[in-house]
């Protein structure tokens, strides 16, 4: 679905990552590890085409990002869910709308989504809160929010930024619970985090592959975490 | 061409539709929209004058052009006694010039009006030596003005050829540069408004680029971004125009009528038909607004991520 081959990325001051290769296959469940500032947020960027590789190359169901127009980009994101690190709101408008945001640029009838996003703003335990400006939201509550939004369009990989950066253990509990559901349901996850105790804890729900970005480059974390 | 037009206007109408949650997805500005209003408006107030102006000048053209185009005048100034002789070898000249339609000297009746303005009707005209007129009618050729003007020498030698040409030409000439200017103004008013409305896209697009960046990651395509502006600064342009036009072909409609006074100034307006013309600047002001703003949005979105 995504694949990265000798991908490598540079902010113009030296790499910062180097030599990455990865490939996430349907239905597997990934962490995306390594001290901050180490490049887990480029690394998502790269898998989303939100960056291009300055070297290597980087393919979204198997064309290579450079070969993408803007418009296949967008397309392609219809494809990829992306839980963003600041979770990336229209503060003018409501939760709800927030959340339907990705049905509504892709020109879909809301109107007969009505039943599915409502059902996946409680399944997100937000019903309450539907019609909230996102400014007025607690930080887990915006963390779901960014969740729910992320799967409206039924995508086929999910890709987190700190889904539990700043939510309490037991909020991220929950999040952790959701995303794992997801994974149940054939989707394809990773989830960039430096929390390990959300690791331990995902390990004894899922095969997880843990992949840790050291010394610029991405390395499989093996069996001491 | 015309499928092409047909298939600009659906867009258009497409557009002014509209979608309504793409309108809802881009916060409205309420102060700028305002200014974007107001300059479309004066824009096409000012275009109502243009187009007033470069259509009552051609109209000038046409007149001077087709009133003196075919007419001369030939003064005959002889002792007493002489004059009726004179006069009548002149019209005999005339007669066989190739090129006059026709020739015909003024009743003394008729001179005397031409020159009661200056010296009031009690004028004993036929006691003064005034000279005789023969007004003159070219066909569609023209006679040759120097060839004539040596056999009257020759026949009549108090004989003067006015030629009419002379002093029209600059006049027609003057009109059709007054009329290109009034082109060129209209031209110079849609490009300005391009220009500001370029202008006020790019301002509105910086104001949302946030906004911009977070449609874009959730999968929106750079032409649904930039239909949300495009609509927005498309309907402000036809709806600032619209009010201009009309305010414009009020101001003209108020102007004194040109019975009364006459003249040049007093001329500037529409006639009859020419009052559709107006119509066309609100569309032309739509489809520049949308045009521009089509162009600025594609411009910005392509420099972001």
């Amino acid at each position: 679905m995504i694949e990265l081959e000798n991908a490598a990325y540079s902010y113009g001051g030296g790499e910062l990552l180097s030599d990455i290769s990865l490939r996430l296959q349907p239905g597997s469940f990934h962490f995306l590890t390594g001290p901050s500032g180490s490049g887990k947020t480029t690394l998502l960027k790269l898998c989303y085409g939100a960056l291009i590789p300055t070297a290597g190359h980087v393919r979204l169901f198997d064309t290579d990002v450079r070969a993408l127009d803007r418009d296949d980009i967008a397309l392609a994101r219809r494809r990829i869910g992306v839980v963003h690190q600041d979770c990336q709101f229209l503060d003018h408008l409501t939760l709800a709308d927030n959340i339907a945001l990705p049905l509504t640029v892709s020109g879909r009838d809301t109107i007969n989504e009505v039943a599915n996003l409502r059902e996946l703003t409680s399944w997100v335990g937000l019903k309450s809160r539907a019609d909230a400006l996102p400014p007025e939201l607690s930080g887990g509550e915006r963390q779901r929010a960014a969740l729910a939004r992320a799967v409206i369009m039924s995508p086929d990989v999910i890709l987190a930024d700190e889904p539990t950066g700043n939510v309490d253990w037991e909020m991220s509990q929950r999040l952790l619970q959701l995303l794992l559901e997801l994974n149940r349901m054939g989707k394809t996850i990773m989830i960039a985090t430096h929390d390990l105790a959300l690791i331990r804890a995902a390990k004894s729900h899922v095969q997880a592959r843990v992949l840790r970005i050291s010394n610029r480059r991405l390395q499989l974390a093996g069996a001491d975490l | 061409m015309k499928a092409r037009l047909i298939a600009i206007l659906g867009a258009l109408s497409a557009l002014l539709a509209g979608d309504k949650q793409a309108d809802r997805v881009v916060p409205p500005t309420g102060f700028t929209a305002w200014l974007t209003l107001f300059s479309a408006g004066a824009m096409a107030f000012l275009a109502v004058f243009s187009m007033a102006l470069s259509l009552a000048t051609d109209r000038l053209a046409d007149r001077w052009g087709e009133e003196l185009a075919r007419s001369s005048t030939l003064r005959i100034s002889a002792p007493e006694g002489q004059l009726q002789a004179q006069t009548d070898a002149a019209l005999r000249v005339l007669e066989t010039t190739p090129g006059v339609a026709s020739a015909r000297a003024l009743t003394l009746q008729e001179q005397q009006e031409l020159l009661e303005p200056w010296f009031g009707p009690d004028l004993p005209i036929e006691r003064l030596p005034i000279p005789r007129l023969i007004e003159i009618i070219e066909t569609n050729q023209g006679f040759d003005t120097e060839g004539l003007r040596l056999r009257l020498t020759a026949e009549v030698p108090g004989a003067v050829l006015d030629d009419h040409t002379r002093w029209r030409r600059p006049l027609v000439r003057a009109a059709s540069r007054l009329r290109l200017l009034g082109w060129m103004s209209l031209l110079l008013i849609g490009g300005t408004m391009a220009a500001m409305i370029t202008l006020a896209a790019n301002a509105a697009l910086s104001a949302n680029a946030q906004i911009i960046s977070v449609l874009r990651l959730v999968g929106a395509t750079d032409g649904y971004i930039a239909q949300a502006f495009v609509r927005r600064f498309t309907l402000r342009g036809l709806i600032g125009a619209a009010v201009g036009t009309v305010l414009g072909c009020l101001a003209i409609l108020l102007l004194p009528s040109t019975d009364v006074a006459g003249g040049f100034l007093t001329g500037l307006g529409f006639q009859g038909w020419h009052w559709l013309w107006p119509l066309l600047i609100p569309v032309l002001a739509a489809v520049v607004a949308f045009g521009a703003t089509q162009l600025a949005a594609r411009g910005t979105l392509r420099n972001m991520a």
